[in-house]
């Protein structure tokens, strides 16, 4: 019988034709290669899996983590703090000087800064904060300015209220506290609680009543309902709570055909409108008393 | 009985697991070569009413690998040396799929040998309810009385032939039809168990799954049969390397098969020993310069044979080609005598035609067919395989028949026995002697 098992080999010998079989083993790794879910998991899966390994074992370290955070965030501020976006001016227009002040104390910037930095919404938000500002506009112009342009609140009346004399705007809002009512002597006074949410009528009543505007000392809203003109020599004009205007028009006309203010009357009621009524001062003292009383009402 | 019907039916899952996975191989082991076939089959069309489709029904599948080695340790179309066997299978089926670029895990196979045996069977019932059901032809095919055809002998094919109710005969499928008796011919294919036990080791060492095994002349007839022939009978023969394969055709069955432990390899080795060279130089002078018929003109033509031992006078030796005629002639006529000898055995001059095919490698001998007729009668033709798709043309010769109808074989097989329900009074007939024995064994 010939040998069973196959003839040695030796090295470099090329008389002998090898075998073309494949061995047992390599014919199970190529029907495994062949295998489609197998070529698939080899391709795709295990690259993947080798780089999550990679990556992940890399990441596990916690001062790996923190080293590539930082560099990143090193980065992030070299670009941020190159000169072109750095904003080294603040310019304020349209305010007047304690306002630009307040501003400019108000905002929480140190300059200089770089504008990425910069959350011009909040800062906005921010500025119209302040009560005197009606509105703000913020851009960072070319040259690094930052840019505020300020439209102001335009007082309208003054405000005698238990606290002291506030400035109001004609929408009612405040503008500022004012110490001293001869700061603003062009301003018209109202006073009385819950005045401040009815400006745009006294303004209405005092345009209308414009010509005898210069006695006039001031509005005062009474019992939260209705206005009283408080004219000088402690005269009071009772306005309705419905059509003021109309009242103090008729109150007007009166006066020009009938000099009524002129006379010793201490009150124009006019609270009901089929019948005015006018109050008499009585004769000299009295009418001195009343004075005294007029002028802790008006403030004046 | 039982053992095999399961098994052949298991088998039968097996091949419809791998349509179902669309990729099975075939694998025809041969004497002289093994070849490994990879088929997708791809459109799996519902098949016609007759059999047929475009292409014949061949459309469905496409060959999509395909290789061939040299067969080693195989003879007369059984296997030898296990070993060597399974290597070469591995060879042919690696390569096929390195072609097909797929991993294949069902393998249909073939072989020549194992010395196959055909019995007619006839069987018989009576119809219960006039009409005959499925489970009638399950029944009258299992009434058919089994010849004892020894040990170690094993059923390979088993195809229900012929149906007959009463009297009318010739019934190719008698489902529907109304009668008293239904009668039944089967013809029965018996191998050598152990030869095909030898090759299924080979096949399950390579990790393949058989889902199907036939008779290497079964499937040549398939592939090298025309329609006709196969309609109006015919026989087919394989000659291959170590044997030569016959088949008879009839009516679209087959009725016998045999081999004939003879074949190309036998010329070979005549050759070689007449002449005194070694087996290869035999076989190529074979192919280059073979025949069957001396003319004056193979006198003058003279064949260098070659050798390389040193010795002048030997290494330049000469022959004409009538002496090689000389030595191949006899031996193909011995073969084709043993051929006629199975024929009129097996009552092939009964048949109405009597066409003969000559198919597998060694029928291209040149002049084969006009020596075929003078042994075997006047309708002898040489046959070539179908064509299917994809098949490399290297693969179109008649030494791949049986491949080529193996693949037939796969995409349609013909009913057999174990493609019926088992019937169903087979099964309390059974149980009941279990509990006798239960009972006997107990009490």
């Amino acid at each position: 019988m010939r040998p069973l098992r196959a003839p040695e080999v030796r090295h470099g010998e090329h008389g002998l034709r090898r075998d073309p079989a494949p061995s047992r083993l390599a014919f199970r790794i190529e029907r495994l290669w062949l295998t489609p879910m197998f070529r698939v998991a080899m391709r795709v899966g295990v690259p993947v899996a080798l780089c999550v390994v990679v990556v992940g074992g890399y990441l596990a370290n916690e001062g790996r983590r923190a080293a590539i955070g930082e560099s990143f965030a090193e980065l992030r501020r070299s670009i941020e703090e190159r000169p072109e976006f750095m904003v080294t001016l603040m310019a304020i227009d349209g305010a007047s000087e304690p306002v630009a002040k307040a501003i400019r104390a108000m905002l929480p910037v140190t300059l200089p800064v770089s504008s990425f930095r910069l959350d011009l919404a909040a800062l906005r938000a921010t500025i119209e904060q302040i009560d005197a500002v009606a509105s703000a506009e913020l851009h960072v112009r070319k040259g690094g300015v930052l840019q505020i342009t300020v439209v102001e609140r335009q007082p309208a009346v003054l405000w005698r209220n238990a606290t002291g004399l506030e400035m109001l705007d004609a929408t009612g809002h405040r503008v500022a506290t004012l110490l001293d009512r001869t700061a603003r002597p062009d301003l018209p006074v109202i006073a009385g609680m819950g005045a401040d949410d009815r400006v745009g009528e006294a303004l209405e009543i005092l345009r209308a009543a414009r010509p005898i505007g210069d006695r006039i000392r001031g509005l005062v809203w009474m019992g939260e309902r209705r206005w009283d003109i408080v004219l000088d020599r402690d005269q009071r004009i009772l306005l309705p709570e419905e059509a003021p205007v109309p009242a103090v028009q008729r109150v007007i006309a009166l006066d020009e055909a009938e000099d009524m203010f002129g006379r010793a009357l201490v009150a124009v009621d006019m609270r009901n409108r089929n019948r005015p009524t006018v109050r008499l001062a009585a004769m000299g003292t009295e009418t001195e008393n009343l004075t005294g009383l007029e002028t802790k009402v008006t403030g004046q | 009985m039982t053992d095999l019907y399961q098994s052949q039916r298991a088998m039968r899952h097996m091949r419809r697991a791998a349509m179902q996975r669309g990729v099975v191989a075939i694998l025809d082991v041969g004497t002289s070569k093994i070849a490994c076939l990879v088929l997708r089959f791809e459109n799996t069309e519902e098949a016609r009413e007759d059999g047929l489709g475009s292409l014949a029904g061949q459309s469905q599948f496409r060959v999509i690998g395909a290789a061939t080695t040299r067969s080693r340790g195989v003879r007369f179309g059984e296997v030898d040396a296990m070993a060597e066997t399974e290597r070469a299978i591995r060879t042919a089926v690696q390569a096929a799929q390195k072609m097909a670029q797929t991993r294949v895990d069902h393998v249909i196979a073939c072989f020549s040998g194992a010395r196959p045996r055909s019995y007619g069977l006839a069987g018989e019932i009576e119809l219960a309810d006039g009409q005959v059901s499925e489970q009638d032809v399950a029944r009258v095919l299992a009434a058919c009385d089994v010849p004892d055809f020894g040990q170690g002998r094993e059923v390979l094919h088993a195809h229900p032939v012929n149906f007959a109710i009463d009297h009318r005969s010739g019934l190719r499928d008698p489902r529907g039809h109304v009668g008293n008796r239904l009668a039944a011919d089967m013809h029965l294919l018996t191998i050598d168990t152990n030869a095909v036990q030898n090759l299924l080791y080979c096949i399950k060492r390579c990790d393949l799954e058989i889902a199907g095994l036939a008779s290497s002349a079964y499937v040549s007839g398939l592939a090298s049969l025309v329609e006709d022939e196969q309609e109006l009978g015919a026989a087919c023969i394989d000659m291959g390397g170590g044997a030569t394969g016959l088949s008879i055709f009839i009516k679209k069955h087959m009725i016998f098969a045999e081999s004939v432990r003879l074949g190309g390899d036998h010329v070979t080795s005549d050759i070689s020993k007449g002449l005194q060279v070694p087996l290869a130089t035999a076989e190529r002078i074979k192919t280059i310069h073979g025949g069957v018929h001396a003319t004056g003109m193979d006198d003058r033509e003279m064949i260098e044979i070659g050798a390389d031992c040193g010795d002048w006078e030997k290494d330049r030796r000469q022959v004409s080609r009538t002496e090689l005629i000389g030595i191949m002639r006899p031996r193909v006529e011995e073969i084709l005598e043993e051929v006629r000898a199975v024929l009129d055995a097996a009552g092939f001059d009964q048949l109405p035609s009597q066409q003969i095919v000559l198919t597998g490698g060694a029928s291209q001998i040149p002049g084969l067919d006009m020596l075929a007729a003078k042994i075997l009668g006047q309708n002898v033709r040489l046959g070539r395989p179908l064509r299917v798709q994809g098949l490399p043309q290297a693969a179109t010769g008649a030494a791949f028949a049986s491949t080529v109808g193996l693949c037939l074989f796969a995409a349609h097989p013909q009913d057999e026995w174990w493609d019926f329900e088992i019937p169903a009074e087979r099964y309390p007939a059974r149980s009941l002697r279990r509990a006798m024995k239960w009972f006997k064994d107990n009490w």
